[in-house]
């Protein structure tokens, strides 16, 4: 008999439909208004700070609705925005500065949902308020601040190889190094002796034959560049941290751009200043004539400062300052050959010459690492912004083993974790290449209350009218084909809530609005070409039969033409765009599901196999 | 119930020359005023500041100007956004301030003015490089767009209906942007994005109407090329129409509820849709039929896919 379905068809189309509604759940439940508090660099938040916070919520008469410690940070809900922002205060003048406090609106979603991996939809920034920046990474910054190294590491070279040279210097707009000598002969013992110490350069002359031009191959163009986005990323990262936000993100984007998105931060203006600081390295060495504990209690050397370490360790250092970060050109952890963690780091040619002479008489004493950067405080300056405060802290300190020069490398660092960090610390005090805001979105949280809100009651009427007209035009199959239409709605949502990177924006809504009309369209394809049989005098059978046959060829035809749209348009699209393009993609592949497959499995049901006369059509 | 219900296929294509007549006239049209007037790019495309502030009260513009001309923003562009409590100010690139500071300064300079506070609601900073790189990726989207359209319509039915699929997505795109150019309405992201949807829309309302094309030259013998077409779009004029309409539906109810930011997206895709129908009526098919489609152009029979296979693949 015609149109009869197995029953293993209708198990797994009800349970991935059951999946989805599940997986859509958390969607319904609001938000709690909720503080993350998480410690600042290298420190930790221990269950006595939790349990001192609740206390004092307490004792300020602020009801919490829980207070948890998890994953070294420590998440309090609250009841409403005013208690939020309360417990906030309390909280920052309880912790100080050695932790952060964000703002944060945590997923209200009930536990057995959240066991199963459940969790409701990322909200664009148009939906739940935020700023987005994009920076752009001056490139021509570190490529020209290569350049002017490698003329000061050319100089030294030939010099070392007794090789006489008239000049050498940048020419920046060509990218390359000019080297002119007196004769002929000093030229091409130049390149031999260039090529050989460094094997990336590439050589060629001048017409008047007495010029090297030197300049560096693509791969190594290419590492420079990556080097200075990485390295600018690394440190917007670690200041992202020190704004307290919940849930930053910070992502490279093409060859030279950093997307920032700072979901609740409504004051851009200081957002900006801390992205915008900069961080700097100075290299001392360690004063161990100098009495620690007289310089404790305030009676510092006089050609001393007192200094702390991470752990709060403090430590007398000379004044004069050996090196500073802007000679780095490199740093990187790795294991030396007892496979214990170290760093090597990379100096430039004057650093190098600076570090050797500052070392020569200085081995066996002790160098430290400073670490400086601006933080904004808690006081408020004149013109309506946190006053930066100027954080330094020791992020090493070790025995100088031999006269250092232009490499030379950190050992008996704890663990490789610390061997990454110092690094990371070491390359963000060395920052090379500026960076710009290119692009900057604000949106107030009002707004994206609203935006949501319009949204859904949008994709709601939009819903009741389709709904309406499918009934009106096509009586029980309109039923059939606006079951669809809501398992569609279901399906789009669960699987928005499943994959972790699909993210709804304001466009991504109007997608789900538009596909809420086109997804119609298979059923009205299908239900026209029923019809159709019909009149051409077929069995009700063998109607429905060849309807969804022939029908569905058109279907797929017409789909995946879409479908290729969608996929353009989230390869080429950025942002908004591609919320519109991730929604749509979803919504065609649900869409034909539910109205092919789902429908289908309705009428078979109610019509199919039997001896029916005519069909509510 | 059925909108439509003819006995005999109506003759569409006895009207294709005045139908390619009008097309080229509004495509002229379109591209005169794009030549002429311009199209108003928004901020995604020309750079720019575009501060929205929420005022406790009814704005007074005539007040908001005055305060932006003395801060320095005399070149300030105000006006109401929705609601008489919402303004939208929009300042040009410029050269002479810190670029990404401009927002701030303006809602510091709003709020020494004001006895209550703006909120702030939205502040947007495009720099000049984005602008522009929007509008190539935007246009090379378009273009890979129909390229991309053109080699599988191709693959899957003929060439001559994909060079009426193409031209018939050009032509909805250019009169989209036309409209646009015509009434001055703001060009932004949002509409860009409501073009691309505009050509998967009109795309499969094409595709629809080539699926039947093909069938009804393999299930009528000794019709006529003009005839059999006719047959194709009349039966399947009814689709047409209900899926349009269900379309405008929702984009009516997303034109009204929304909200601002939505309007350009719902505009531009209401006219697109009422455009794409009639361009896959008449545009597409004509041009496939000028160019000389024949029956035998369409044998050997592609292979038509098995509904069974693919419920199977589906699942």
């Amino acid at each position: 008999m015609l149109n009869q379905n197995p029953l293993w068809r209708y198990i797994v189309v009800i349970g991935m439909l059951l999946l989805a509604l599940v997986y859509a759940l958390p969607n319904l439940y609001p938000e709690d208004p909720a503080l993350n508090i998480s410690a600042t660099r290298g420190g930790t938040v221990a269950e006595e700070t939790r349990l001192q916070l609740e206390q004092s919520f307490r004792s300020a008469n602020i009801a919490a609705k829980s207070v948890v410690l998890e994953e070294g940070q420590i998440l309090a809900r609250f009841n409403s925005t005013e208690d939020q922002l309360q417990a906030r205060e309390i909280a920052s003048q309880q912790l100080g500065a050695n932790f952060v406090t964000a703002l944060n609106l945590a997923p209200a979603t009930p536990d057995w949902l959240t066991a199963i991996g459940a969790t409701p939809m990322n909200l664009g920034l148009d939906l739940r308020g935020g700023v987005h920046f994009l920076m752009a990474v001056d490139m021509k910054a570190a490529l020209d601040k290569n350049l002017n190294d490698m003329v000061q590491t050319f100089r030294t070279d030939l010099r070392e190889d007794k090789i006489r040279y008239r000049n050498v210097q940048a020419d920046i707009d060509r990218g390359q190094v000019q080297i002119s000598f007196r004769t002929e002969e000093d030229v091409v013992a130049a390149e031999t002796a260039l090529r050989n110490r460094d094997r990336e350069l590439v050589f060629s002359t001048a017409s008047d034959n007495l010029t090297l031009l030197v300049s560096i191959s693509e791969i190594r163009l290419k590492e420079i560049r990556e080097y200075a986005l990485e390295q600018n990323i690394t440190i917007i990262r670690n200041r992202v941290n020190e704004i307290g936000v919940a849930e930053p993100l910070v992502q490279r984007q093409g060859s030279d751009r950093i997307v920032v998105q700072l979901p609740g931060v409504q004051d851009t203006a200081s957002a900006k200043e801390i992205l915008g600081a900069t961080a700097s390295l100075e290299f001392r060495l360690v004063d161990e004539q100098g009495d620690l504990a007289a310089a404790l209690e305030g009676r510092v050397p006089p050609n001393s400062e007192l200094y702390y370490t991470r752990d709060g360790r403090p430590l007398l250092l000379e004044k004069r300052i050996m090196l500073t970060g802007e000679h780095i050109t490199g740093a990187s952890s790795a294991f030396d050959e007892y496979s214990r963690p170290q760093v090597s780091i990379k100096l430039d040619a004057k650093g190098g010459n600076m570090l050797s002479a500052a070392t020569r008489d200085a081995i066996g004493r002790r160098m430290a690492s400073v670490f400086i950067e601006y933080k904004p405080g808690t006081e408020i300056g004149e013109d309506g912004n946190p006053v930066l405060i100027k954080q330094q802290e020791v992020i090493n300190d070790a025995t100088i083993q031999a006269r250092l020069g232009r490499d030379f490398r950190i050992t008996g660092i704890s663990s490789p974790g610390e061997a990454q960090n110092l690094s990371t610390l070491l390359r963000a005090g060395a920052l090379i290449a500026p960076i710009q805001i290119i692009e900057e979105r604000t949106i107030g949280p009002s707004l994206g209350k609203e935006n949501i809100e319009l949204g859904v009651t949008a994709i709601q009427w939009g819903m009741v009218c389709v709904l309406i007209f499918m009934v009106i035009y096509y009586k029980a199959f309109g039923l059939v084909a606006n079951c669809a239409l809501v398992a569609n709605l279901v399906l789009i949502v669960g699987i928005m809530s499943m994959i972790p990177g699909a993210t709804l924006t304001l466009p991504g809504m109007a997608g789900i609005v538009l596909t809420v009309g086109m997804a119609v369209d298979a059923n009205v394809l299908i239900f026209e070409r029923i019809r159709e049989e019909l009149l051409d005098g077929r069995s009700v059978q063998q109607a429905i039969h060849h309807g969804y046959d022939r029908a569905f060829a058109t279907i797929a035809d017409s789909n995946i033409t879409t479908l290729l749209v969608a996929l353009i348009l989230f390869g080429i699209g950025t942002g908004p765009v591609k919320g519109f393009a991730v929604t749509l993609a979803i919504g065609i592949l649900t869409s034909i599901f539910t109205a092919v497959v789902g429908t289908r499995l309705l009428v078979n049901l109610f019509w199919g196999g039997r001896r029916v006369q005519s069909l509510p059509i | 119930m059925r909108i439509f219900s003819f006995s005999q296929p109506l003759n569409f294509m006895r009207l294709k020359w005045p139908a390619i007549i009008l097309s080229t006239l509004l495509i002229l049209g379109s591209f005169f005023s794009i030549a002429t007037k311009g199209i108003n790019w928004g901020l995604d495309f020309t750079g720019g500041t575009v501060i929205e502030v929420g005022f406790a009260n009814p704005a007074d513009l005539t007040a908001v100007r005055q305060t932006l001309t003395d801060a320095g923003y005399g070149d300030a562009v105000v006006q109401l956004f929705g609601t008489s409590r919402d303004v939208l100010i929009r300042i040009p690139l410029r050269t002479d301030v810190e670029q990404a500071a401009v927002g701030d300064s303006v809602i510091k300079a709003l709020n020494a003015q004001q006895a209550e506070p703006v909120t702030m609601r939205r502040v947007e900073f495009v720099g000049p490089s984005v602008g522009a790189e929007l509008k190539e990726d935007g246009g090379l989207a378009m273009l890979v767009a129909l390229i991309g359209i053109l080699l599988y319509v191709t693959m899957r039915f003929e060439w001559r209906l994909s060079v009426g699929a193409v031209v018939s997505l050009a032509h909805d795109v250019i009169l989209t942007m036309g409209l646009f150019s015509v009434l001055q309405l703001e060009f932004d992201l949002t509409v860009l994005a409501a073009i691309l949807a505009l050509i998967g829309y009109s795309i499969n309302d094409t595709i629809v109407v080539f699926d039947r094309i093909r069938e009804s030259f393999r299930k009528l013998r000794d019709t006529s090329v003009d005839d059999t077409i006719n047959d194709a779009i009349t039966s399947t004029l009814n689709r047409t129409v209900i899926t349009s309409l269900t379309t405008v539906l929702v984009l009516v109810v997303l034109f009204y509820m929304g909200g601002a930011l939505i309007h350009g997206f719902a505009t531009a895709l209401l006219f697109g849709i009422a455009i794409g129908t009639y361009s896959s009526i008449y545009v597409a098919s004509a041009i496939a039929e000028i160019l000389g489609i024949s029956r035998e152009d369409m044998l050997p029979p592609p292979p038509i896919e098995k509904e069974g296979e693919n419920t199977d693949a589906l699942l």
